[in-house]
């Protein structure tokens, strides 16, 4: 599973395991490579594993940009 | 995140990108080394607009199912049809790949033994707690997205003491082969779409050389289709500036230092070794092995496998010179005849992101006028 | 020696391959080589078989009794047939446990029931522990003709109607395995076609039950065998959203999933919107919607196109193997 859409950490146990829901579907997921993380959380899911943090600031900075080149046309 | 496959947004972002590509009789070649960018350019119908804005984007080397050599894979349908009480454990698009033998999907097991397809190496290591009596083997193929987690099945493995796990690794590194193709010098490039994914883990760094030894341009993208079209875009920035340098246009979801987590892990576990990769011959620290420390779980010490390097392709089989970006599928006799999706000859045409299924999948269709895009 | 392997029974290229040359050569016969849903017998009644080996046996929707009761059904529906009539054979495994077979019977029942159809012979075996997988089932099916596939009679303008959302059963089962490591609430759609039956008299051309291979898959192949290609839109399918993302998560296209209670439809454009209000009263039918037609004003004889979300529009091509999550 390599696509990775980003999805939502929804629960964390404390062995490091957990979920993350993408609209409905929850895969399983092992968290040992984002420490620190929490539920709330959205993340990258790569083979069962989260390798990546979401980060809303750049996020929405990229939705800007894309606001931007849209209206120079 | 709907806005990144508006088609209002993509058709403003590819009129920006004309607007910057450099008016040139031939067009500018940008390399996408990661498979799953080969297979998004193409799903979202973005390789015809680009190529009319005079952009060709060159498929590149990073589709782990396409470069593990068939040595490594007649190795694992060796070991699942001659041993007894195996698991060999696998994701799913390596069973498809012809080897010598055959594929791990038409190979028949021993008695008692399996192969089980997988989503994630902790299942593999799961299988081995569950079944005590097996012997499970990971075949664990993948560039650096991947192989931060197969490390730390060989780390739990390690600390529970878990005696019928290992690991047949194919654990590849994108940097040395993006090197190789530089110092190979067989086709002229102007620029990378460095993989977003493989980013998340390994930061921007190891891509540094490319803009200082070589003077190229790069951006590390994202997967929809917005995110790789910003990615050219920055291309074509740093080329009109002059300023080659490694961008991050990917920042929701890679932090240009990586994870130093997922680094840390794969360090400890394992080290470089050189290897052959199919089509690109011998790459200088390209690969990783696992540490002898942690031999007890490498595959290939444990069932004493001895993996040649040296094999051969099938006869026609072109895969090695489109994994190079030195042709298309279709500059392949065999494509689409010979090679199909149901009749692969080569991996390239077996991965979902190999650039042969890629452009047999979504390419573009003889008479047909693709207006809409 | 060649032995067979699991890719045979997928359904894919290997499956034909073996259905040419071991099957169709072998038996001689008209009936067989049409390969049709159901055998239409000079009779006068219809005639199909199936066999049910799904694994997880019990999942959310359904179990195996119930899809080995529908799956036969609908093959006589799709055919032009009201069914009456099935055969029941049994192969448990040694240690079966009773409860779960006892529930397995009433499923069986129930879904008999509900397709107005009698199980009128059968048969049971058991085998060693260890030589089958708890459970094995086939049912025939014998029904009586209400209508004719007409699949010479489809023309440019002509509609493709489906059923209802896609992929359901799949998600269901792929989530109830537990082998992918995903959850969802999803269940398997696995319900009687009968209400398709009237379509037969109301201009139906013809039918397919969407099952394994998915839509793609029975749309290709039925482009294969008439002169018009056919053009469908992504947009249009209807697909839950669940559905949806698990595909994605997956990486496999939702074209290719299968159902256990869904079919595509074909009607002449004057049809199509009765049709479609027929369909629509019945609970299955709800979300039914018109997602293409048979053109001649773009792409070649023999194929299935698709136009996608994004603008474009490219080939669809039938399933070639076993559908597998991908890896990166």
């Amino acid at each position: 599973m390599c696509l990775g859409i980003p999805g939502k950490v929804v629960e964390i146990d404390a062995a490091g395991s957990g979920k993350v829901d993408y609209e409905g579907t929850r895969v399983l997921t092992n968290f040992a490579l984002l420490p620190g993380i929490k539920p709330g959380d959205w993340v990258i899911v790569h083979a069962g594993f989260a390798i990546t943090r979401m980060n809303e600031k750049e996020a929405r900075k990229t939705l800007n940009l894309l606001k931007e080149i849209e209206a120079k046309t | 995140m709907r806005e990144l496959r508006n088609p209002k947004v993509l058709r403003a972002l590819l009129a920006d990108i004309r607007r910057k590509t450099p008016s040139s009789p031939s067009p500018l070649r940008i390399m996408e080394v990661c498979g799953t960018h080969t297979m998004a350019i193409h799903r979202f119908g973005l390789k015809a607009p680009l190529e009319e804005a005079g952009i060709r984007m060159i498929s590149g080397p990073g589709c782990p199912v396409c470069i593990t050599p068939n040595a490594v894979h007649d190795a694992a349908i060796g070991l699942v049809t001659r041993e007894e009480n195996m698991i060999l454990a696998t994701f799913g698009d390596m069973t498809r790949v012809p080897a010598r033998r055959g594929s791990l999907q038409t190979a028949v097991p021993a008695r008692n033994s399996r192969i089980q397809i997988v989503y994630s190496p902790d299942q593999a290591l799961e299988a081995a707690r569950k079944e005590p009596r097996k012997e499970v083997v990971f075949f664990g193929a993948g560039f650096e997205t991947t192989t931060p987690a197969i490390a730390l099945t060989v780390k739990k493995a390690h600390e529970e003491n878990i005696r019928n796990y290992s690991v047949l690794a194919a654990l590849w590194l994108i940097p040395p082969a993006i090197r190789a193709i530089l110092e190979a010098g067989e086709i002229a490039l102007s620029g990378f779409l460095y993989p977003g994914h493989v980013s998340a883990i390994i930061g921007l760094d190891p891509y540094r050389f490319v803009p200082a030894e070589y003077g190229l341009p790069g951006a590390v993208a994202g997967f929809e289709p917005a995110d790789i079209l910003l990615g050219i875009r920055s291309v074509l920035e740093q080329l009109a500036g002059g300023t080659p340098g490694v961008s991050l246009e990917y920042s929701r979801a890679v932090a240009s230092e990586g994870n130093a987590a997922a680094r840390n892990l794969m360090r400890e576990i394992l080290e470089p070794k050189d290897a052959v990769w199919r089509g690109l011959g011998l790459i200088r620290g390209s690969a990783l092995q696992i540490k002898k420390k942690y031999a007890a779980f490498d595959a290939e010490t444990k069932h004493g496998l001895k993996i040649r390097g040296k094999d051969a392709d099938v006869p026609g089989c072109r895969c090695g010179e489109v994994l190079r970006g030195l042709i298309t599928p279709e500059d392949c006799r065999l494509f689409g005849r010979k090679c199909r999706p149901e009749s692969p000859i080569g991996p390239c045409m077996v991965s979902m992101e190999g650039a042969c299924l890629v452009h047999h999948k979504y390419g573009p269709k003889k008479g047909l006028a693709n207006e809409k895009n | 020696m060649k032995k067979i392997s699991l890719e045979m029974g997928s359904g894919g290229k290997l499956m034909r391959d073996f259905l040419h040359d071991s099957i169709l050569e072998r038996f001689q016969s008209p009936l067989l080589a049409e390969l049709s849903d159901a055998a239409r017998l000079p009779l006068g009644v219809a005639f199909t078989t199936d066999s049910y080996v799904v694994d997880p046996l019990v999942f959310p929707g359904g179990d195996i009794g119930c899809l080995s009761v529908f799956g036969t059904v609908n093959d006589l529906v799709v055919s032009g047939a009201r069914p009456l009539y099935l055969s029941l054979g049994l192969i448990l495994e040694e240690g079966l446990e009773s409860g779960l077979l006892d529930r397995i019977l009433r499923s069986i029942a129930k879904a008999a029931r509900k397709s107005g159809v009698e199980v009128v012979t059968g048969d049971t075996k058991v085998v060693r522990r260890g030589q089958g997988d708890k459970i094995y089932i086939n049912t025939a099916g014998i029904g009586t003709p209400v209508g004719r596939p007409s699949p010479g009679r489809i023309r440019p303008g002509d509609k493709i109607l489906v059923t209802g959302p896609l992929g359901d059963h799949s998600v269901a089962i792929m989530s109830a395995r537990g082998e992918l490591g995903f959850e969802t609430r999803v269940t398997s759609d696995c319900a009687p076609l009968l209400f398709l039956l009237p379509l037969w008299k109301k201009g139906a051309l013809w039918m397919r039950d969407i099952t394994r291979g998915g839509l793609a898959t029975v749309l290709s192949e039925l482009a294969e065998n008439i002169p018009y290609p056919l053009i469908i839109s992504e947009e249009k399918i209807p697909l839950s959203r669940p559905v949806r993302s698990a595909a994605e998560i997956l990486g496999i296209d939702p074209l290719y999933l299968a159902c256990e209670g869904r079919a595509a439809v074909i009607v002449p454009e004057k049809k199509a919107d009765l049709a479609l209000r027929e369909i629509r009263r019945h609970p299955n039918g709800r979300k039914a919607a018109v997602i293409g037609e048979v053109t001649s004003r773009i792409g070649e004889p023999g194929e299935l196109l698709l136009e996608t979300a994004t603008g474009g529009l490219r080939r669809l091509e039938a399933l070639t193997s076993e559908l597998l999550p991908r890896i990166c």
